[in-house]
Protein backbone atom coordinates (compact mmCIF):
# COMPACT_ATOMS: atom_id res chain seq x y z
CA UNK A 1 0.00 0.00 0.00
CA UNK A 2 2.87 2.29 0.86
CA UNK A 3 4.17 2.11 -2.69
CA UNK A 4 0.93 2.34 -4.60
CA UNK A 5 0.41 5.46 -6.68
CA UNK A 6 -3.26 5.41 -5.74
CA UNK A 7 -2.48 5.78 -2.04
CA UNK A 8 -0.19 8.77 -2.60
CA UNK A 9 -2.55 10.34 -5.09
CA UNK A 10 -5.40 9.99 -2.62
CA UNK A 11 -3.31 11.43 0.20
CA UNK A 12 -2.39 14.43 -1.94
CA UNK A 13 -6.04 14.93 -2.79
CA UNK A 14 -6.95 14.94 0.90
CA UNK A 15 -4.19 17.44 1.64
CA UNK A 16 -5.41 19.72 -1.15
CA UNK A 17 -8.99 19.64 0.04
CA UNK A 18 -8.00 20.28 3.66
CA UNK A 19 -5.87 23.23 2.57
CA UNK A 20 -8.69 24.78 0.56
CA UNK A 21 -11.09 24.33 3.50
CA UNK A 22 -8.64 25.83 6.01
CA UNK A 23 -7.82 28.85 3.86
CA UNK A 24 -11.25 29.54 2.39
CA UNK A 25 -13.91 28.28 4.80
CA UNK A 26 -13.74 31.26 7.18
CA UNK A 27 -14.16 33.71 4.32
CA UNK A 28 -16.98 31.73 2.73
CA UNK A 29 -18.83 31.56 6.05
CA UNK A 30 -18.50 35.33 6.56
CA UNK A 31 -19.76 35.85 3.03
CA UNK A 32 -22.83 33.66 3.62
CA UNK A 33 -23.62 35.14 7.05
CA UNK A 34 -23.57 38.65 5.60
CA UNK A 35 -26.72 37.69 3.64
CA UNK A 36 -28.39 36.15 6.70
CA UNK A 37 -31.99 36.88 7.64
CA UNK A 38 -31.32 36.06 11.31
CA UNK A 39 -30.69 38.85 13.81
CA UNK A 40 -27.53 37.29 15.19
CA UNK A 41 -24.46 35.47 13.89
CA UNK A 42 -25.67 31.98 13.09
CA UNK A 43 -24.73 29.44 10.48
CA UNK A 44 -26.24 28.20 8.29
CA UNK A 45 -28.56 31.18 8.15
CA UNK A 46 -32.30 30.40 8.31
CA UNK A 47 -32.94 32.56 5.24
CA UNK A 48 -31.39 35.13 2.97
CA UNK A 49 -31.77 38.89 3.03
CA UNK A 50 -29.89 42.05 2.25
CA UNK A 51 -30.78 43.67 5.57
CA UNK A 52 -27.19 43.94 6.79
CA UNK A 53 -26.02 45.68 3.65
CA UNK A 54 -28.98 48.01 3.96
CA UNK A 55 -28.06 48.62 7.58
CA UNK A 56 -24.46 49.21 6.68
CA UNK A 57 -25.21 51.77 3.98
CA UNK A 58 -27.85 53.55 6.06
CA UNK A 59 -25.69 53.77 9.17
CA UNK A 60 -23.63 56.99 9.04
CA UNK A 61 -20.88 55.42 11.17
CA UNK A 62 -20.12 52.85 8.49
CA UNK A 63 -20.57 55.11 5.47
CA UNK A 64 -18.46 57.85 7.03
CA UNK A 65 -15.62 55.48 7.94
CA UNK A 66 -15.76 53.80 4.51
CA UNK A 67 -15.45 57.22 2.85
CA UNK A 68 -12.56 58.10 5.16
CA UNK A 69 -10.79 54.89 4.12
CA UNK A 70 -11.21 55.84 0.45
CA UNK A 71 -10.01 59.38 1.11
CA UNK A 72 -6.83 57.93 2.59
CA UNK A 73 -6.40 55.13 0.07
CA UNK A 74 -6.66 57.05 -3.21
CA UNK A 75 -4.06 59.79 -2.55
CA UNK A 76 -1.79 57.39 -0.63
CA UNK A 77 -1.80 54.79 -3.41
CA UNK A 78 -1.20 57.39 -6.12
CA UNK A 79 1.65 59.02 -4.20
CA UNK A 80 3.24 55.67 -3.36
CA UNK A 81 3.01 54.62 -7.02
CA UNK A 82 4.60 57.82 -8.33
CA UNK A 83 7.36 57.95 -5.70
CA UNK A 84 7.98 54.20 -5.79
CA UNK A 85 8.17 54.03 -9.59
CA UNK A 86 10.48 57.06 -9.73
CA UNK A 87 12.75 55.52 -7.11
CA UNK A 88 12.76 52.16 -8.90
CA UNK A 89 13.80 53.86 -12.17
CA UNK A 90 16.60 55.82 -10.51
CA UNK A 91 17.86 52.74 -8.64
CA UNK A 92 17.85 50.61 -11.79
CA UNK A 93 20.19 53.11 -13.45
CA UNK A 94 22.51 53.55 -10.48
CA UNK A 95 25.66 51.52 -10.62
CA UNK A 96 27.36 52.46 -7.38
CA UNK A 97 27.19 50.33 -4.27
CA UNK A 98 25.02 53.06 -2.75
CA UNK A 99 22.10 51.72 -4.76
CA UNK A 100 21.88 48.68 -2.49
CA UNK A 101 21.94 50.76 0.68
CA UNK A 102 19.32 53.20 -0.60
CA UNK A 103 17.09 50.32 -1.67
CA UNK A 104 17.41 48.74 1.77
CA UNK A 105 16.38 52.01 3.42
CA UNK A 106 13.35 52.41 1.15
CA UNK A 107 12.31 48.79 1.77
CA UNK A 108 12.71 49.14 5.55
CA UNK A 109 9.03 49.91 6.32
CA UNK A 110 8.18 46.47 4.93
CA UNK A 111 10.75 44.68 7.07
CA UNK A 112 10.37 46.53 10.36
CA UNK A 113 7.42 45.15 12.36
CA UNK A 114 4.48 47.43 11.72
CA UNK A 115 3.83 47.99 15.43
CA UNK A 116 7.21 49.77 15.66
CA UNK A 117 6.46 51.94 12.63
CA UNK A 118 3.05 52.72 14.11
CA UNK A 119 4.35 53.71 17.54
CA UNK A 120 7.21 55.77 16.09
CA UNK A 121 5.04 57.64 13.58
CA UNK A 122 2.36 58.24 16.20
CA UNK A 123 4.88 59.71 18.65
CA UNK A 124 6.37 62.11 16.12
CA UNK A 125 3.15 63.02 14.30
CA UNK A 126 1.57 64.01 17.61
CA UNK A 127 4.34 66.54 18.12
CA UNK A 128 3.98 67.78 14.54
CA UNK A 129 0.21 68.15 14.88
CA UNK A 130 -0.53 65.44 12.29
CA UNK A 131 -2.25 63.14 14.78
CA UNK A 132 -5.93 62.71 14.00
CA UNK A 133 -5.65 64.40 10.62
CA UNK A 134 -6.28 62.89 7.21
CA UNK A 135 -2.84 64.11 6.10
CA UNK A 136 -1.10 62.17 8.83
CA UNK A 137 -2.88 58.96 7.85
CA UNK A 138 -2.16 59.51 4.14
CA UNK A 139 1.55 60.11 4.81
CA UNK A 140 1.78 57.02 6.99
CA UNK A 141 0.07 54.89 4.35
CA UNK A 142 2.42 56.15 1.64
CA UNK A 143 5.34 54.98 3.77
CA UNK A 144 3.79 51.55 4.34
CA UNK A 145 2.86 50.97 0.68
CA UNK A 146 5.87 52.47 -1.10
CA UNK A 147 8.04 49.34 -0.64
CA UNK A 148 5.43 47.20 -2.44
CA UNK A 149 5.45 49.48 -5.48
CA UNK A 150 9.24 49.73 -5.41
CA UNK A 151 9.77 45.97 -5.34
CA UNK A 152 7.13 45.18 -7.99
CA UNK A 153 8.40 47.80 -10.44
CA UNK A 154 12.05 46.94 -9.71
CA UNK A 155 11.42 43.29 -10.51
CA UNK A 156 10.03 44.36 -13.89
CA UNK A 157 12.87 46.79 -14.58
CA UNK A 158 15.39 44.05 -13.89
CA UNK A 159 14.20 42.22 -17.02
CA UNK A 160 13.51 45.39 -19.02
CA UNK A 161 15.78 45.83 -22.03
CA UNK A 162 17.35 49.22 -21.49
CA UNK A 163 18.54 49.31 -25.11
CA UNK A 164 14.97 50.07 -26.16
CA UNK A 165 15.11 53.38 -24.31
CA UNK A 166 18.61 54.06 -25.61
CA UNK A 167 17.34 53.43 -29.13
CA UNK A 168 14.60 56.01 -28.60
CA UNK A 169 17.16 58.49 -27.28
CA UNK A 170 19.46 57.84 -30.26
CA UNK A 171 16.57 58.54 -32.60
CA UNK A 172 16.33 61.96 -31.00
CA UNK A 173 13.68 61.52 -28.33
CA UNK A 174 14.23 63.72 -25.29
CA UNK A 175 14.48 61.69 -22.03
CA UNK A 176 10.93 62.47 -20.93
CA UNK A 177 9.45 61.44 -24.28
CA UNK A 178 11.56 58.28 -24.39
CA UNK A 179 10.28 57.40 -20.94
CA UNK A 180 6.68 58.32 -21.71
CA UNK A 181 6.51 56.52 -25.09
CA UNK A 182 8.84 53.55 -24.59
CA UNK A 183 9.69 52.71 -20.98
CA UNK A 184 6.39 53.47 -19.29
CA UNK A 185 4.19 51.41 -21.64
CA UNK A 186 6.56 48.46 -21.16
CA UNK A 187 6.62 48.62 -17.37
CA UNK A 188 3.01 49.75 -16.94
CA UNK A 189 1.69 46.29 -15.92
CA UNK A 190 4.01 46.25 -12.92
CA UNK A 191 3.22 49.87 -12.06
CA UNK A 192 -0.47 48.95 -12.20
CA UNK A 193 0.21 45.89 -10.08
CA UNK A 194 2.12 47.95 -7.52
CA UNK A 195 -0.68 50.48 -7.30
CA UNK A 196 -3.30 47.77 -6.77
CA UNK A 197 -1.11 46.30 -4.04
CA UNK A 198 -0.81 49.75 -2.44
CA UNK A 199 -4.58 50.23 -2.58
CA UNK A 200 -5.30 46.91 -0.92
CA UNK A 201 -2.67 47.39 1.78
CA UNK A 202 -3.96 50.87 2.55
CA UNK A 203 -7.63 49.88 2.57
CA UNK A 204 -6.97 46.91 4.90
CA UNK A 205 -4.45 48.66 7.14
CA UNK A 206 -5.30 48.62 10.83
CA UNK A 207 -2.29 48.95 13.13
CA UNK A 208 -0.96 52.36 12.10
CA UNK A 209 -4.49 53.69 11.64
CA UNK A 210 -5.35 52.54 15.16
CA UNK A 211 -2.66 54.84 16.54
CA UNK A 212 -3.22 57.82 14.23
CA UNK A 213 -7.02 57.99 14.02
CA UNK A 214 -9.46 59.80 16.27
CA UNK A 215 -13.25 59.34 16.42
CA UNK A 216 -13.54 62.25 13.96
CA UNK A 217 -11.10 60.85 11.38
CA UNK A 218 -11.49 57.10 11.48
CA UNK A 219 -11.01 54.53 8.69
CA UNK A 220 -13.41 51.61 8.45
CA UNK A 221 -10.94 49.03 9.77
CA UNK A 222 -10.55 50.92 13.04
CA UNK A 223 -14.33 51.10 13.39
CA UNK A 224 -14.52 47.36 12.75
CA UNK A 225 -11.86 46.71 15.33
CA UNK A 226 -13.76 48.56 18.04
CA UNK A 227 -17.02 46.84 17.09
CA UNK A 228 -15.54 43.34 17.08
CA UNK A 229 -14.31 43.91 20.60
CA UNK A 230 -17.83 44.90 21.67
CA UNK A 231 -20.99 43.10 20.61
CA UNK A 232 -21.11 41.90 17.04
CA UNK A 233 -24.01 41.52 14.67
CA UNK A 234 -24.00 40.45 11.01
CA UNK A 235 -23.37 44.07 9.89
CA UNK A 236 -19.71 43.39 10.57
CA UNK A 237 -19.92 40.35 8.31
CA UNK A 238 -21.29 42.64 5.59
CA UNK A 239 -18.40 45.09 6.11
CA UNK A 240 -15.90 42.24 6.13
CA UNK A 241 -17.41 40.97 2.87
CA UNK A 242 -17.05 44.41 1.30
CA UNK A 243 -13.38 44.51 2.34
CA UNK A 244 -12.83 40.99 1.08
CA UNK A 245 -14.53 41.61 -2.27
CA UNK A 246 -12.44 44.75 -2.71
CA UNK A 247 -9.26 42.68 -2.29
CA UNK A 248 -10.56 39.97 -4.59
CA UNK A 249 -11.37 42.52 -7.30
CA UNK A 250 -7.86 43.93 -7.01
CA UNK A 251 -6.41 40.43 -7.25
CA UNK A 252 -8.46 39.73 -10.39
CA UNK A 253 -7.53 43.10 -11.93
CA UNK A 254 -3.90 42.27 -11.27
CA UNK A 255 -4.29 38.88 -12.91
CA UNK A 256 -5.88 40.46 -15.98
CA UNK A 257 -3.16 43.11 -16.21
CA UNK A 258 -0.49 40.42 -16.07
CA UNK A 259 -2.21 38.22 -18.62
CA UNK A 260 -2.53 41.16 -21.03
CA UNK A 261 1.17 41.80 -20.77
CA UNK A 262 1.78 38.15 -21.55
CA UNK A 263 3.54 37.37 -18.30
CA UNK A 264 2.71 34.35 -16.23
CA UNK A 265 1.11 35.17 -12.90
CA UNK A 266 4.12 35.27 -10.62
CA UNK A 267 4.46 33.49 -7.33
CA UNK B 1 27.39 62.79 -17.05
CA UNK B 2 26.31 59.16 -16.95
CA UNK B 3 22.75 57.95 -17.31
CA UNK B 4 22.71 57.05 -13.62
CA UNK B 5 23.40 60.60 -12.52
CA UNK B 6 20.79 62.07 -14.81
CA UNK B 7 17.98 60.15 -13.16
CA UNK B 8 19.31 60.38 -9.61
CA UNK B 9 16.92 63.21 -8.68
CA UNK B 10 14.02 60.77 -9.08
CA UNK B 11 15.10 59.21 -5.80
CA UNK B 12 14.84 62.42 -3.81
CA UNK B 13 11.10 62.43 -2.97
CA UNK B 14 11.02 58.82 -1.78
CA UNK B 15 14.23 59.10 0.23
CA UNK B 16 13.11 62.37 1.78
CA UNK B 17 9.74 60.91 2.77
CA UNK B 18 11.16 57.73 4.27
CA UNK B 19 13.88 59.71 6.02
CA UNK B 20 11.60 62.29 7.61
CA UNK B 21 8.53 60.19 8.28
CA UNK B 22 10.09 56.81 9.04
CA UNK B 23 13.79 56.83 9.93
CA UNK B 24 13.51 59.95 12.08
CA UNK B 25 10.48 58.64 14.04
CA UNK B 26 12.19 55.31 14.70
CA UNK B 27 15.33 57.06 15.96
CA UNK B 28 13.11 59.31 18.08
CA UNK B 29 11.70 56.13 19.63
CA UNK B 30 15.19 54.84 20.30
CA UNK B 31 16.12 58.11 21.96
CA UNK B 32 13.05 58.11 24.21
CA UNK B 33 13.83 54.57 25.34
CA UNK B 34 17.20 55.59 26.79
CA UNK B 35 16.55 59.19 27.85
CA UNK B 36 13.55 58.92 30.15
CA UNK B 37 13.05 59.32 33.05
CA UNK B 38 16.83 59.87 33.09
CA UNK B 39 19.55 58.88 30.59
CA UNK B 40 20.44 55.24 30.93
CA UNK B 41 19.28 51.72 30.29
CA UNK B 42 16.75 51.59 33.15
CA UNK B 43 13.82 50.82 30.82
CA UNK B 44 15.64 47.86 29.33
CA UNK B 45 16.59 46.63 32.78
CA UNK B 46 12.92 46.83 33.80
CA UNK B 47 11.89 44.74 30.79
CA UNK B 48 14.45 42.04 31.45
CA UNK B 49 13.94 41.87 35.20
CA UNK B 50 10.19 42.11 35.84
CA UNK B 51 8.31 38.85 35.49
CA UNK B 52 5.33 40.44 33.65
CA UNK B 53 7.56 41.64 30.83
CA UNK B 54 9.66 38.51 30.77
CA UNK B 55 6.42 36.53 30.55
CA UNK B 56 5.34 38.51 27.50
CA UNK B 57 8.76 38.09 25.86
CA UNK B 58 8.53 34.36 26.48
CA UNK B 59 4.96 34.23 25.09
CA UNK B 60 6.14 36.04 21.98
CA UNK B 61 8.94 33.57 21.34
CA UNK B 62 6.79 30.55 22.22
CA UNK B 63 3.88 31.59 19.96
CA UNK B 64 6.18 32.53 17.08
CA UNK B 65 8.07 29.24 17.54
CA UNK B 66 4.93 27.11 17.64
CA UNK B 67 3.55 28.95 14.59
CA UNK B 68 6.79 28.25 12.72
CA UNK B 69 6.74 24.54 13.55
CA UNK B 70 3.07 24.17 12.59
CA UNK B 71 3.64 26.10 9.36
CA UNK B 72 6.51 23.76 8.51
CA UNK B 73 4.45 20.63 9.29
CA UNK B 74 1.51 21.86 7.20
CA UNK B 75 3.53 23.70 4.56
CA UNK B 76 5.73 20.73 3.67
CA UNK B 77 2.99 18.38 2.42
CA UNK B 78 1.15 21.33 0.85
CA UNK B 79 4.21 22.44 -1.13
CA UNK B 80 4.90 18.84 -2.15
CA UNK B 81 1.33 18.39 -3.29
CA UNK B 82 1.53 21.65 -5.26
CA UNK B 83 4.67 20.58 -7.08
CA UNK B 84 3.14 17.27 -8.10
CA UNK B 85 -0.38 18.47 -8.91
CA UNK B 86 -1.85 18.86 -12.35
CA UNK B 87 -1.37 22.41 -13.72
CA UNK B 88 -4.92 23.63 -13.11
CA UNK B 89 -4.96 22.25 -9.57
CA UNK B 90 -1.59 23.86 -8.93
CA UNK B 91 -2.96 27.21 -10.11
CA UNK B 92 -5.94 26.82 -7.80
CA UNK B 93 -3.74 25.92 -4.82
CA UNK B 94 -1.45 28.88 -5.46
CA UNK B 95 -4.47 31.17 -5.56
CA UNK B 96 -5.83 29.68 -2.32
CA UNK B 97 -2.51 30.04 -0.49
CA UNK B 98 -2.11 33.59 -1.78
CA UNK B 99 -5.48 34.70 -0.44
CA UNK B 100 -4.03 35.74 2.95
CA UNK B 101 -1.73 38.17 1.12
CA UNK B 102 -4.76 39.92 -0.24
CA UNK B 103 -7.34 39.84 2.55
CA UNK B 104 -7.27 41.89 5.67
CA UNK B 105 -6.04 40.16 8.80
CA UNK B 106 -8.92 41.79 10.59
CA UNK B 107 -11.46 40.09 8.33
CA UNK B 108 -9.86 36.70 8.76
CA UNK B 109 -9.51 36.99 12.53
CA UNK B 110 -13.15 38.02 12.75
CA UNK B 111 -14.11 35.01 10.65
CA UNK B 112 -12.32 32.69 13.05
CA UNK B 113 -14.14 34.31 15.97
CA UNK B 114 -17.50 33.63 14.33
CA UNK B 115 -16.53 30.00 13.80
CA UNK B 116 -14.85 29.24 17.10
CA UNK B 117 -16.52 31.20 19.89
CA UNK B 118 -18.80 29.57 22.46
CA UNK B 119 -21.92 30.45 20.49
CA UNK B 120 -20.02 29.91 17.24
CA UNK B 121 -20.53 27.55 14.37
CA UNK B 122 -18.36 24.65 15.54
CA UNK B 123 -19.86 24.60 19.02
CA UNK B 124 -23.39 24.96 17.62
CA UNK B 125 -22.87 21.95 15.39
CA UNK B 126 -21.16 19.80 18.03
CA UNK B 127 -23.83 20.54 20.64
CA UNK B 128 -26.56 20.16 18.02
CA UNK B 129 -25.53 16.62 17.06
CA UNK B 130 -25.08 15.78 20.73
CA UNK B 131 -21.35 15.10 20.61
CA UNK B 132 -20.72 17.46 23.52
CA UNK B 133 -23.04 18.78 26.23
CA UNK B 134 -21.20 22.04 26.96
CA UNK B 135 -19.66 24.35 24.34
CA UNK B 136 -15.89 23.95 24.08
CA UNK B 137 -13.47 26.81 24.72
CA UNK B 138 -11.60 26.80 21.43
CA UNK B 139 -10.91 30.50 21.11
CA UNK B 140 -9.49 33.24 23.35
CA UNK B 141 -6.65 30.84 24.08
CA UNK B 142 -3.41 29.59 22.56
CA UNK B 143 -5.21 27.23 20.18
CA UNK B 144 -7.18 30.09 18.64
CA UNK B 145 -4.07 32.24 18.25
CA UNK B 146 -2.13 29.47 16.52
CA UNK B 147 -5.01 28.51 14.24
CA UNK B 148 -5.29 32.12 13.08
CA UNK B 149 -1.57 32.82 12.79
CA UNK B 150 -0.71 29.65 10.88
CA UNK B 151 -3.38 30.48 8.32
CA UNK B 152 -1.96 33.95 7.78
CA UNK B 153 1.71 32.95 7.70
CA UNK B 154 1.46 29.71 5.72
CA UNK B 155 2.31 31.34 2.35
CA UNK B 156 5.68 32.49 3.71
CA UNK B 157 6.52 28.83 4.33
CA UNK B 158 4.88 27.30 1.26
CA UNK B 159 6.44 29.46 -1.45
CA UNK B 160 10.13 29.09 -0.48
CA UNK B 161 9.54 25.33 -0.09
CA UNK B 162 7.70 25.15 -3.39
CA UNK B 163 10.48 26.85 -5.31
CA UNK B 164 13.06 24.45 -3.84
CA UNK B 165 10.99 21.30 -4.32
CA UNK B 166 10.12 22.18 -7.93
CA UNK B 167 13.83 21.99 -8.74
CA UNK B 168 14.56 18.67 -7.00
CA UNK B 169 15.29 15.87 -9.43
CA UNK B 170 12.94 12.97 -8.66
CA UNK B 171 15.53 10.45 -9.81
CA UNK B 172 17.61 11.06 -6.64
CA UNK B 173 14.85 9.60 -4.52
CA UNK B 174 14.30 6.68 -6.89
CA UNK B 175 18.03 5.99 -6.97
CA UNK B 176 18.11 5.81 -3.18
CA UNK B 177 15.19 3.39 -3.03
CA UNK B 178 16.59 1.29 -5.91
CA UNK B 179 19.82 1.01 -3.98
CA UNK B 180 17.86 -0.50 -1.12
CA UNK B 181 16.90 2.39 1.13
CA UNK B 182 13.41 2.19 2.59
CA UNK B 183 11.19 5.05 1.43
CA UNK B 184 11.31 6.56 4.93
CA UNK B 185 15.09 6.40 5.02
CA UNK B 186 15.34 7.78 1.50
CA UNK B 187 13.06 10.62 2.51
CA UNK B 188 15.12 11.61 5.53
CA UNK B 189 18.53 11.05 3.96
CA UNK B 190 17.89 12.32 0.42
CA UNK B 191 14.70 14.31 -0.06
CA UNK B 192 14.55 16.30 3.20
CA UNK B 193 18.17 17.53 3.06
CA UNK B 194 17.52 18.81 -0.46
CA UNK B 195 14.52 20.76 0.85
CA UNK B 196 16.38 22.30 3.79
CA UNK B 197 17.25 25.63 2.13
CA UNK B 198 13.59 26.33 1.42
CA UNK B 199 12.52 25.06 4.80
CA UNK B 200 15.11 27.27 6.52
CA UNK B 201 14.15 30.42 4.62
CA UNK B 202 10.45 29.77 5.19
CA UNK B 203 10.93 29.09 8.90
CA UNK B 204 12.95 32.24 9.42
CA UNK B 205 10.42 34.37 7.54
CA UNK B 206 7.48 32.95 9.47
CA UNK B 207 9.24 33.31 12.81
CA UNK B 208 10.34 36.91 12.20
CA UNK B 209 6.95 38.05 10.95
CA UNK B 210 5.17 36.21 13.78
CA UNK B 211 7.30 37.98 16.41
CA UNK B 212 5.71 41.33 15.59
CA UNK B 213 2.12 40.11 15.29
CA UNK B 214 -0.58 42.13 16.92
CA UNK B 215 -4.11 41.81 15.56
CA UNK B 216 -4.50 38.02 15.49
CA UNK B 217 -3.31 37.36 19.07
CA UNK B 218 -5.25 40.39 20.32
CA UNK B 219 -8.52 39.11 18.85
CA UNK B 220 -8.14 35.35 19.17
CA UNK B 221 -5.96 35.09 22.27
CA UNK B 222 -6.71 35.11 25.98
CA UNK B 223 -5.03 36.94 28.82
CA UNK B 224 -2.11 34.55 28.82
CA UNK B 225 -1.37 35.03 25.13
CA UNK B 226 -0.24 38.66 25.16
CA UNK B 227 2.61 39.19 22.70
CA UNK B 228 5.14 42.01 22.67
CA UNK B 229 3.31 44.07 20.02
CA UNK B 230 0.13 44.10 22.11
CA UNK B 231 2.10 45.17 25.15
CA UNK B 232 3.62 48.08 23.19
CA UNK B 233 0.16 49.15 22.06
CA UNK B 234 -1.32 48.91 25.57
CA UNK B 235 1.57 50.77 27.19
CA UNK B 236 1.08 53.70 24.80
CA UNK B 237 -2.69 53.62 24.37
CA UNK B 238 -3.72 53.09 27.97
CA UNK B 239 -0.83 54.40 30.04
CA UNK B 240 1.06 56.80 27.78
CA UNK B 241 4.15 55.02 29.05
CA UNK B 242 6.45 56.03 26.18
CA UNK B 243 9.82 55.16 27.74
CA UNK B 244 8.88 51.56 28.40
CA UNK B 245 6.93 51.13 25.15
CA UNK B 246 9.88 52.56 23.21
CA UNK B 247 12.29 50.18 24.91
CA UNK B 248 10.00 47.24 24.09
CA UNK B 249 9.82 48.38 20.47
CA UNK B 250 13.60 48.63 20.27
CA UNK B 251 13.97 45.15 21.78
CA UNK B 252 11.65 43.81 19.05
CA UNK B 253 13.50 45.79 16.38
CA UNK B 254 16.90 44.46 17.46
CA UNK B 255 15.61 40.88 17.69
CA UNK B 256 14.11 41.10 14.20
CA UNK B 257 17.24 42.76 12.81
CA UNK B 258 19.54 40.09 14.26
CA UNK B 259 17.46 37.29 12.76
CA UNK B 260 17.48 38.99 9.35
CA UNK B 261 21.25 39.35 9.57
CA UNK B 262 21.48 35.61 10.28
CA UNK B 263 19.40 34.80 7.17
CA UNK B 264 21.60 37.04 5.04
CA UNK B 265 24.74 35.49 6.48
CA UNK B 266 23.56 31.94 5.95
CA UNK B 267 22.46 32.53 2.36
CA UNK B 268 25.80 34.20 1.61
CA UNK B 269 27.68 31.22 3.08
CA UNK B 270 25.61 28.85 1.01
CA UNK B 271 26.24 30.77 -2.19
CA UNK B 272 29.92 30.88 -1.35
CA UNK B 273 30.06 27.11 -1.10
CA UNK B 274 28.40 26.51 -4.46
Amino acid sequence: MFYSAKFWGGLRGIINVMLVVYMLAPLVIIFVISFSSALYLTFPPPGLSLQWYEKMFSNPTWTRTLVTSLKIMVPAAIAATVLGTAAALALSRMESKWALAVRAVLMAPLVVPVIITAAAIFGVFRIWGLYGSLWGLILAHVILTLPYVLSTVSANLAVFDKRLEDAAANCGAPPWIAFRRVTLPLISPSVMSGMLFAMVISFDELVVSLFLSTPRVRPVTVQMWSNIKGDTDPTIAAIATVLFLFSLLALLADGIARRRSGREPGL
Amino acid sequence: MTAGNRTLWLLIPAVLLIGVCFLYPVSWLLQRSVSEPVWGLQNYITIFSKSIYLGVLWNTIAIAGATTILCALIGFPVAYSMVHARPWIRKLLIFVVLIPFWTSILVRSFAWLVILQRGGIINDILVGIGMIAEPLDIVYNRFGVLLGMVQVLLPFMVFPLYSVMARIDGSFFRAATNLGATPIRAFFRVYLPLCLPGLGTGAMLVFIIALGYFITPALLGGRGDTMIAQLIFERIDEFGDWPLASALAIVLLIGTGLLFAIIKGVSKLRRGRI
